[in-house]
């Protein structure tokens, strides 16, 4: 992982299998031709550019896992996120339909484009998780699909013949949606997020947040914060991958006030003061869901995707798998594991979750 | 009534004058009156001199508003010293039965409400069973008050058992029935009124308040469950109150909202929950069915409540409760056959004999007028001051009323001698 200060970006863009930069607010890009004026001049940094329109041609993939008890509005900020029907929401009100009896991992992928640029977006749900009377260990089927995305991603890049582009079904983003008690954490909350900070970039969400009054909101967050503090749970972002000053200080500020984000998904539109909103119509008010002082949806989304996108995926390949890597490598007495490499076979992977690193 | 005045006067009525008449037809109607139409009234009045006792449950997970609703329903804050516990500190918590009393008084009635609360219902991460302990106190109270009801001092028999649980079915935007909710109501349903709620209303609007409503009927009928029944009103009740009653019927399970807090909204003071895009009334029916709930539980429905809990909830429990006593196979008929039942009796302790003592000397008096219909001597014994004790008449004894009186110096008795 690098480490690099931000002058020299030579050295981090050849070094990464992803390009590095983070991507800066919408900035007017300089033309691609030598300035006469500035004797002296490479052009080193039409990278940018030249990195850009490639991303546009390729498109990239993001992976976002949701994961709460049922009847929290999942589906609904998912598709509210990314502005269209990406979940299939389970309050289809199917009769058929009915809590399945152990957690079930669906994995529904979409393509969206915007700006040219088209994103392979999959969306991971967890149904049962946490609905039955006895949810211990409930998380283990999460923890082993992560694993296996990771194990499926190191049996293609220890092959010989290797793909040009790995396809990318690794778990970005884990939305983790806590219920609205007005009290504290469950512990089955504590429970999930302590096995899974590890693993996966957890980022906590209140869920249903038009339940709560505004101090009430601000109450539960601290509590939760304080919580999530006190037992040791790393969400995302994660403090001790801060770069650099800049980033520590953008990432303090959202760690400390922002999170978790009491959120309120909706896909109707309702006309408030000759706009349309997207919200919901209560007896007593409309709730707009992207109004700030309403609740703090606009800012997961911005937090979500316009700013921390790239990072996410960033620090699930330098970080979670690579963890990961190690220890599969480390399991096999320090040799690639692969097919057809000096006839070593890949260890099979282990029935159990792979013990995460401490 | 006319029927009855005599032949004599409704011959002389033509004669008459209207006013007359109508006099005579008052006079007439005071006579057929026999009165007994103000035994309302008077049980009202002894009610109200001794009244009354109600004891709620609720029951949910944490974090649904129960004891905001608790403070709602009834003006009274009983959790001001509640510690709210971290998450840590309740992965080892068990269930807990709180019991809380306040006495309430309005307009000279007299309420004993006791709250009874389930902290750490459904929070673990394991819920097995967790309605257990709910269970274990529910039987509990019956058994205390069949013991109480079988026993020697019924003056002051202290009604515990439970007689309405007010369920909140968590936040769930589809109606779906949790495993734990399904598990709870169905160990319950059969021992206590079940009034199933749905908690935190005002995350819902109204089209999907709605939907979860006939989805979470539709899982109840499924299930199995029996949740407590609005009873049917009288055909004979007018068109108003029939409405009601349907309207009731029909937002069941109700859809609630709670608050402590009174804010200012049309410039009127209300009980309410302020957000930044509007005020929540609690009070409003267009808002939430709180005052539905609060009229079925208090103003309307109290009483039906405790009459059901008494005569079905209860009737079916002292044969599972007591199914070791075989001598004491308590059913509707054996009941007629001996009005005291014959218990096993241990060999009584100092207080138990003393209360023997006590009731034994209240009832001599009635038990001596009774023995002396038949044998005169023993009213002529007990006023000498020479009778200790009036024996009862011994059921499985082969000669019917045998009667044996014992006292000092000598006994009296019609049957067998005991000198």
């Amino acid at each position: 992982m690098s480490k690099g200060l931000p002058e020299t970006r030579t050295d981090a863009a050849m070094s990464e299998l992803v390009p590095e930069p983070r991507p800066k607010p919408a900035v007017p890009m300089k033309p691609v031709g030598i300035n006469p004026n500035l004797l002296g001049y490479i052009g080193i940094d039409t990278i940018i550019e030249q990195m850009r329109k490639k991303t546009m041609k390729t498109g990239f993939d993001f992976n976002i896992m949701v994961v709460g008890q049922s009847g929290l509005g999942k589906s609904t900020l998912v598709n509210t996120l990314f502005k269209s029907q990406v979940s299939r929401k389970a309050s289809s009100w199917n009769r058929e339909e009915k809590i399945p009896k152990t957690v079930e991992i669906k994995a529904i992928g979409h393509v969206i484009e915007e700006g040219g640029v088209k994103m392979k977006l999959t969306v991971i749900d967890t149904p049962g998780f946490g609905d039955q009377i006895n949810n211990e260990r409930c998380w283990e089927p999460i923890e082993k699909y992560i694993n296996e995305q990771y194990e499926k991603f190191l049996k293609e890049e220890v092959n010989i013949a290797r793909k040009k582009r790995i396809p990318d079904t690794r778990v970005h983003c884990c939305l983790y949606f806590i219920s609205p008690t007005g009290h504290s954490l469950r512990p089955l909350d504590l429970e999930f997020m302590k096995h899974l900070s590890k693993v996966v970039n957890i980022i906590p969400v209140i869920a249903k947040a038009d339940t709560m009054t505004l101090e009430e909101k601000s109450e539960f967050k601290q509590r939760v914060r304080k919580e999530l503090e006190v037992n040791g749970i790393e969400f995302y972002p994660q403090k001790e991958f801060d770069e650099d000053l800049e980033d520590k200080t953008e990432n303090d500020k959202i760690r400390q006030e922002s999170m978790p984000f009491a959120v309120v998904g909706s896909d109707k539109e309702y006309q408030v003061n000759g706009k349309r909103v997207l919200g919901r119509k209560t007896p007593w008010g409309i709730i707009e869901v992207e109004n700030l002082n309403h609740c703090e949806f606009a800012l997961l989304r911005d937090f979500v995707i316009r700013t921390h996108l790239q990072d996410l995926k960033e620090v699930t390949h330098n970080i979670h798998y690579e963890t990961y890597r190690a220890k599969r490598l480390n399991d096999n007495g320090g040799l690639p594991p692969g097919e057809g490499l000096l006839g070593t076979v890949l260890p099979p992977v282990p029935a159990t979750p792979c013990p995460t690193a401490e | 009534m006319d029927s009855l005045a005599a032949p004599q006067d409704r011959l002389v009525e033509p004669l008459l004058s209207p006013r007359t008449q109508a006099q005579r037809r008052l006079k007439d109607v005071d006579k057929q009156y026999v009165g007994f139409a103000t035994l309302p009234n008077q049980v009202h009045r002894k009610s109200v001199k001794k009244g009354f006792d109600f004891t709620l449950m609720v029951a949910g997970e944490s974090g649904l508003g129960k004891s905001t609703l608790v403070h709602s329903l009834f003006l009274t804050d009983l959790y001001k010293e509640r510690k709210l516990l971290s998450a840590e500190e309740r992965i080892s918590q068990t269930v807990e039965i709180l019991k809380h009393t306040v006495d309430i008084e309005e307009k000279g009635v007299k309420l004993k409400l006791t709250i009874v609360d389930t902290p750490g219902f459904g929070d673990a991460v394991n819920n097995s069973e967790c309605w257990k302990p709910v269970t274990d106190y529910v039987d509990q109270q019956f058994e205390q008050y069949f013991r109480d009801e079988s026993g020697l001092n019924r003056k002051n028999i202290q009604d515990n058992r439970v007689h309405c649980c007010l369920y909140f079915i968590s936040l769930s935007g589809t109606g779906r029935l949790r495993p734990v909710d399904v598990g709870f109501m169905k160990a319950l349903h059969e021992k206590v009124n079940i009034v199933p709620l749905i908690a935190k209303a005002d995350c819902l609007v109204p089209g999907e308040i709605r939907k979860l409503k006939e989805r979470i009927r539709e899982e109840i009928d499924k299930f199995g469950i029996h949740v407590y029944q609005f009873p049917e009103c009288d055909s004979d009740e007018d068109e108003d109150f029939k409405q009601q009653d349907r309207e009731l019927k029909e937002s069941a399970p109700f859809a609630v909202i709670g608050s402590n807090t009174v804010v200012e909204a049309k410039g009127q003071r209300v009980r309410g929950r302020l957000y930044p895009w509007g005020i929540v009334e609690v009070e409003n029916q267009a808002h939430c069915d709180f005052v539905k709930l609060r009229n079925m539980l208090i103003r309307t429905h109290m009483h039906d409540l405790k009459d059901v809990t008494c005569d079905v909830h209860y009737e079916k429990l002292p044969r599972a409760v007591h199914p070791a006593d075989d001598q004491v196979k308590l059913t509707q008929d054996s009941r007629m056959e001996s009005p005291i039942p014959i218990l096993p009796l241990p060999t009584p302790d100092a207080e138990t004999e003393k209360l023997i003592r006590m009731k034994d000397e209240e009832l001599l008096p009635r038990r001596v007028a009774l023995a002396s219909t038949t044998y005169p001597e023993v009213q002529f014994l007990y006023e000498a001051k020479a009778l200790r004790t009036v024996l009862s008449p011994q059921v499985s004894s082969p000669e019917p009323n045998t009667w044996s009186a014992a006292s000092s110096p000598c006994g009296v008795s019609g049957g067998a001698t005991n000198c």
